[in-house]
C-alpha cells in the first residue's frame, strides 16, 4: 500500500514536472538579454533596499525603464556605470547622501520603556506612544539599528543610534522602521535646501537663530573636539561665521534655556572661536558644492545677504555673479563696522573664501547706471537678487541739518572706512542709542575727539548691544540722556558750531513697550560741536531702481522705502528677481541678512529647477510656545565664560585693533559643556550633578 | 435548472468560501487593501479555481478512484493544483499576454491558497459531476471576489478615517471581515 501510495505521487508528480518541462521549453519567452546582463554586474546582495524584489527584480526595472542606473544603493559609482553602459546612457555623477539623526536624546533615556515583550520602537510607539515628554525624540529602542542591513548603525552607551557614515549605504531602511522620525536620509543639497520645520526636534535657540544654524550639532560637536565638523555645520547656513563670531548680537542666547539655571551659554563664543580656529590655521576647509547646473545668476549687492544668496547658490551648484557698487565686497559690514569690531584683513579672508567656490564678482558696478534688471536677463541671467541693503541715514528732521559738519552716521564710518573720512575736531555729538551711533563715537573717541552721546531716553532703553554700550563708556564717550536735537546752528560760513537741543522726560509706554520721551518746553539748550553726527536709523536708498526716463519704479515699494516682496518665496512682483537683507526688511541684523539670503537662495534654485517654489505648511515662523520650558532641575551651576580683551583699556582709545578676543580651547570646551543639549521639550539630565544610571536596554 | 441555480447562488452567497466557510484568509487581508488589487486577486483566484477542480476532478475520476487511492486525494490535490498553476502562468505568458499581465502577479500567490484547494476538495466530498463541479467552482471563485472587493472598498475608505493608532491597518480589516462575515449569514434562511 504504501508503496502504490509512493508511487502513484511518484508518478503524478514526474508526469506534472515532464509537463511543466515541456512547457517551458515550447512556452519559453524571450527575456531581454540586458536583465541579465545588469543583473549579473549588480552586487547581488538581494538587499530590497532599492525597492525591488531582489537584484533580478531591479535588473528588470532598469530594463524597463523604471528605475535609473543608479538605482543600487549597495553598488559604488562604478557600477552604476558599467550598468548604464549597458543601457547606453549618460552616467551622471549622484550627490552623496547620508542618513543623519536629528534627535539629540535629552531626557529620553531615562523615560525609555524597559518592559519585557516590548524591545521595538514601533511597538512601544503603538502601545504607549513612547516616551511621555517629547512627541518626536527618540525611544532608543533600536529597532533603526536592527533594520540596517549594513550594520551602519550602533546604539550608542546613551541609548541614541550612532550611525557610521562609512558604512552607511543611505538606503532608507531606518527611516521606514522608525515611527519618529528622528532619522532622515539627505544629501548636502536638500540639507542647504532644508527650513526649520515644526516636526523637526528644534532647541529654542535653533529656532530663535534668523540664519536657523544647528547650534545644538556644532556645540556638541566642538564638545567632541570636532571643531572643523563644526565650522561645516555652521557653513550649512551662515557663509560669515568669523563676522558672526565677532558682531553678532546673539539672539540665541536670549532663548537658551540656561539662563534659567545661570546664564546664556555662550553660543557666540564658540561660533568665534571655532572661526578663528579655521581663520588662523592657515588653511581653509574645503567646502563640497553640487554639481555645477550652468545657470547664471546675477546678485546685485555684495553685503551680507548677497554674499549669503550667492554662497548658497553655488553649494547648490549654479553660477552667481555678484554686482558691488563699492571698490570691495562686504556691503555694511566692511564700511558700517568699524576695524576695531571687525579687522578688515578677517573680513577678506572670509570673502575670499566664498569667491574661490567660484563666485564671480564685479566690484564698482552700479546698478541703475552700469546695468539693469532687463540688461542683466538679457545676458543670459536667469534670476536676480536684489541685496542693495539700507544704505540711507534717516534725517532728525531738525532746522540746518544740512550744514557743513553735520553728517550721517552711517555716512560717517562709510567714509571713514575709505580712508576718507572727515577731520572730527576736537569735539563731536554722536546723536542716536543703536550700534551704529556707539560704532561713530568710538570711531571718533580713537580719532582723539572728545565724544557726546546724545539720546532721547535713558541708558535702560538703549538698542545698542550692552556690551558696545559698556565698551563705549570704559573709553570714555560722555553719554546726555534725555536729550534730542532741536536745530543745529551755524557761522556765517555755513558750518555748524552748536547742537540746540531739548531736554525730555520718560512718558507712558509706547506700542514698542519703551517709554515715550517728551519734550520738556523751554528747556532749550547748546552745545558746542565741530562734527555732529545724526545716527537715528537708516532706509534703502531706492534711487538706482528708478527709470531715468519715465520716473518709475517697476518693483513695487513700501512707505520705509522697502522693497515688497513674498514673505516666503522672497520673489518680488517680476518673476525671477528676488530680494531679501536690509533692503527688503529696512535695518536688521547681519545674521537675518545671512539667513534671508539663503532662503532666496532656495527660492532661487526652485525657481529656476522646478518652476515653482515649494513652501511646506509645517515651516517654522514663530517660536514654537511648548518647547520655552521654565524649569530645569538639578543641573549644577556653572560661570559662563568671559570674552578676553586684547588691549588695555589705557591704550585702546588711540587704536583701531581689535578690542574683544577669542576663548582659548580649554575656555571653549567648559563652554560647551554648559550646553543642555536641548531637544524640543527635553534637555539632557546628564548634565546634572547627580548622573543617573542610563536606562536604556539597546 | 432551478438545481443548478440554487447550487450557484448557494455557492456563491450562502456557502460563500470565505465569509462563511473561512477558507482563503490569507490573501482575503492582503489583497484587500486597493480595489483594483482585489479586482485582479479576484479574476485569478476564479480562473484559477475553476482549472483547479476541474483537472482535480478528472485526477480523482481517472487515475485516483480506479485504483482505490481515494485516500492520497489532498496530496495529489496539492501536487496537482501547483504543477497547474505553474503550467498556466507559463501559457498565459506566451499566449495571452494582456491576461498575464492583470492576472499574472497574483498566479505565485494562489498556488498554496486553501480557497482553491478547498473548493476541489468540497466537489469531491459532495460527489458533484463535472459540470457541477465546474459551475460550484465558479461561483465559489466569484464569491470570494464578491467579498475581497467589498472588503477592500470598506478598507479603501477606513484609510483616509482617524482611527486609534492601534486599530489601523489589518486589526480593523479583521473586524470588518467578522461584521461581513455576519451579514452574509443572513443569506443562511434564503435556500
Amino acid at each position: 500500500m504504501i508503496l502504490t501510495s509512493g508511487l502513484t505521487l511518484f508518478g503524478i508528480g514526474l508526469g506534472a514536472a515532464a509537463i511543466l518541462g515541456v512547457a517551458s521549453k515550447l512556452l519559453y519567452v524571450k527575456e531581454d538579454p540586458r536583465i541579465g546582463l545588469i543583473e549579473g554586474s549588480l552586487p547581488g546582495a538581494n538587499c530590497g533596499g532599492c525597492g525591488f524584489p531582489g537584484c533580478s527584480g531591479a535588473a528588470a526595472a532598469i530594463v524597463a525603464g523604471k528605475a535609473p542606473a543608479s538605482v543600487c544603493i549597495v553598488a559604488d559609482a562604478e557600477t552604476a556605470a558599467v550598468v548604464a553602459a549597458v543601457m547606453g546612457q549618460e552616467v551622471i555623477e549622484r550627490e552623496p547622501e547620508l542618513a543623519l539623526r536629528d534627535c539629540t536624546g535629552g531626557n529620553r533615556a531615562s523615560e525609555s520603556f524597559n518592559y519585557e515583550g516590548v524591545l521595538d520602537c514601533r511597538a512601544a510607539h503603538l502601545l504607549y506612544g513612547g516616551s511621555k515628554t517629547c512627541p518626536e525624540g527618540c525611544l532608543g529602542l533600536g529597532t533603526c539599528a536592527r533594520a540596517c542591513p549594513f550594520e551602519a548603525i550602533q546604539m550608542g552607551p546613551d541609548g541614541l543610534p550612532v550611525i557610521d557614515p562609512e558604512q552607511c549605504k543611505a538606503c532608507g531602511n531606518c527611516v521606514d522602521a522608525c515611527p519618529r522620525g528622528v532619522i532622515a536620509v539627505s544629501g548636502m543639497s536638500a540639507r542647504l535646501l532644508h527650513l526649520n520645520q515644526t516636526t523637526d526636534c528644534l532647541a529654542p535657540c535653533r529656532q530663535k537663530c534668523p540664519g536657523q544654524i544647528n547650534i545644538p550639532k556644532y556645540i556638541e560637536q566642538i564638545k567632541a573636539g570636532d571643531y572643523d565638523g563644526a565650522v561645516l555645520t555652521i557653513k550649512e547656513r551662515n557663509p560669515l561665521l568669523v563676522t558672526c563670531g565677532r558682531v553678532c548680537p546673539r539672539p540665541c542666547e536670549t532663548e537658551c534655556r540656561r539662563q534659567h539655571v545661570d546664564s546664556p551659554v555662550g553660543i557666540n563664543m564658540l561660533k568665534r572661536f571655532v572661526a578663528d580656529r579655521e581663520l588662523y590655521s592657515g588653511k581653509r576647509l574645503s567646502i563640497p558644492c553640487a554639481k555645477d547646473t550652468g545657470r547664471k545668476v546675477a546678485v546685485i549687492g555684495g553685503g551680507p545677504a548677497g554674499l549669503s544668496c550667492a554662497y548658497f547658490l553655488r553649494r547648490l551648484g549654479h553660477n552667481p555673479t555678484i554686482f558691488e557698487a563699492m571698490p570691495y565686497l562686504g556691503g555694511q559690514v566692511r564700511y558700517g563696522i568699524p576695524e576695531y569690531r571687525l579687522p578688515k584683513a578677517d573680513l577678506d579672508w572670509e570673502i575670499q573664501g566664498i569667491l574661490d567656490l567660484g563666485v564671480e564678482a564685479r566690484v564698482n558696478t552700479k546698478f541703475g547706471v552700469d546695468f539693469t534688471i532687463e540688461s542683466l536677463k538679457a545676458e543670459g541671467y536667469e534670476t536676480v537678487f536684489i541685496g542693495i541693503g539700507a544704505w540711507q541715514a534717516s534725517g532728525m528732521y531738525a532746522e540746518g541739518e544740512d550744514l557743513d559738519g553735520v553728517m550721517g552716521g552711517i555716512e560717517f564710518l562709510t567714509a571713514h572706512a575709505m580712508g576718507k573720512g572727515p577731520d572730527v575736531g576736537k569735539h563731536v555729538i554722536v546723536v542716536g542709542g543703536g550700534n551704529t551711533a556707539i560704532d561713530a563715537a568710538r570711531t571718533c573717541i580713537r580719532l582723539g575727539a572728545k565724544v557726546t552721546l546724545m539720546y532721547r531716553r535713558t541708558r535702560a532703553e538703549m538698542p545698542a548691544n550692552m556690551e558696545e554700550i559698556i565698551g563705549a563708556e570704559e573709553e570714555g564717550v560722555a553719554f546726555r540722556f534725555l536729550a534730542a536735537p532741536a536745530r543745529v546752528v551755524g557761522d556765517e560760513s555755513g558750518r555748524a558750531t552748536h547742537l540746540e537741543y531739548y531736554e525730555m522726560e520718560l512718558g507712558e509706554p509706547d506700542e514698542s513697550g519703551r517709554r515715550r520721551p517728551i519734550k520738556k518746553e523751554g528747556s532749550e539748550a547748546r552745545m558746542a560741536a565741530d562734527l555732529i553726527i545724526p545716527a537715528i536709523g537708516q532706509k534703502p536708498d531706492l534711487t538706482c531702481l528708478y527709470d531715468e526716463n519715465s520716473g518709475e519704479c517697476p518693483l513695487e515699494t513700501t512707505k520705509w522705502q522697502t522693497i515688497v516682496a513674498d514673505e516666503n518665496t522672497f520673489e518680488t512682483i517680476i518673476p525671477g528677481v528676488f530680494t531679501a537683507g536690509d533692503v527688503y526688511t529696512g535695518p536688521d541684523l547681519v545674521i537675518s541678512a545671512i539667513g534671508d539670503g539663503r532662503k532666496a537662495a532656495r527660492s532661487m534654485h526652485y525657481y529656476m529647477t522646478r518652476g515653482e517654489i515649494p513652501v511646506p505648511e509645517t515651516t517654522q515662523k514663530d517660536m514654537i510656545p511648548y518647547s520655552l520650558f521654565k524649569e530645569i532641575d538639578s543641573v549644577e551651576r556653572k560661570e559662563r565664560a568671559v570674552m578676553p580683551h586684547l588691549c588695555h583699556d589705557d591704550e585702546r582709545n588711540c587704536t583701531f585693533s581689535e578690542v574683544e578676543g577669542a576663548l582659548t580651547e580649554g575656555e571653549a570646551l567648559t563652554e560647551a559643556d554648559r550646553c543642555l543639549r536641548c531637544g524640543l521639550v527635553c534637555y539632557d539630565r546628564d548634565m546634572a550633578e547627580d548622573r543617573p544610571a542610563p536606562t536604556t536596554n539597546a | 435548472m432551478q438545481e443548478y441555480f440554487l447550487l450557484f447562488m448557494g455557492a456563491m452567497f450562502v456557502n460563500n468560501i470565505v465569509l462563511a466557510q473561512y477558507l482563503g484568509n490569507c490573501p482575503f487581508i492582503g489583497t484587500s487593501k486597493d480595489t483594483g488589487v482585489a479586482i485582479g486577486m479576484g479574476g485569478a483566484v476564479v480562473f484559477v479555481a475553476v482549472m483547479a477542480a476541474g483537472i482535480t476532478w478528472l485526477v480523482q475520476a481517472y487515475i485516483l478512484a480506479p485504483f482505490g487511492l481515494a485516500y492520497l486525494q489532498t496530496l495529489a490535490f496539492i501536487l496537482v493544483i501547483a504543477a497547474l498553476v505553474q503550467f498556466v502562468e507559463m501559457f498565459l505568458k506566451k499566449m495571452v499576454p494582456p491576461l498575464y499581465k492583470s492576472l499574472g502577479i497574483f498566479l505565485p500567490l494562489i498556488t498554496t491558497n486553501c480557497a482553491v484547494m478547498g473548493i476541489a476538495l468540497i466537489c469531491q466530498r459532495e460527489e458533484f459531476g463535472l459540470l457541477k463541479t465546474v459551475l460550484f467552482a465558479f461561483a465559489s471563485g466569484l464569491g470570494f471576489m464578491i467579498a475581497l472587493v467589498l472588503l477592500a472598498g470598506i478598507r479603501e475608505r477606513l484609510a483616509v478615517r482617524r482611527l486609534p493608532i492601534a486599530m489601523r491597518g489589518t486589526p480593523i480589516g479583521l473586524v470588518m471581515a467578522g461584521l461581513m462575515s455576519l451579514a452574509f449569514f443572513a443569506f443562511k434562511g434564503m435556500i
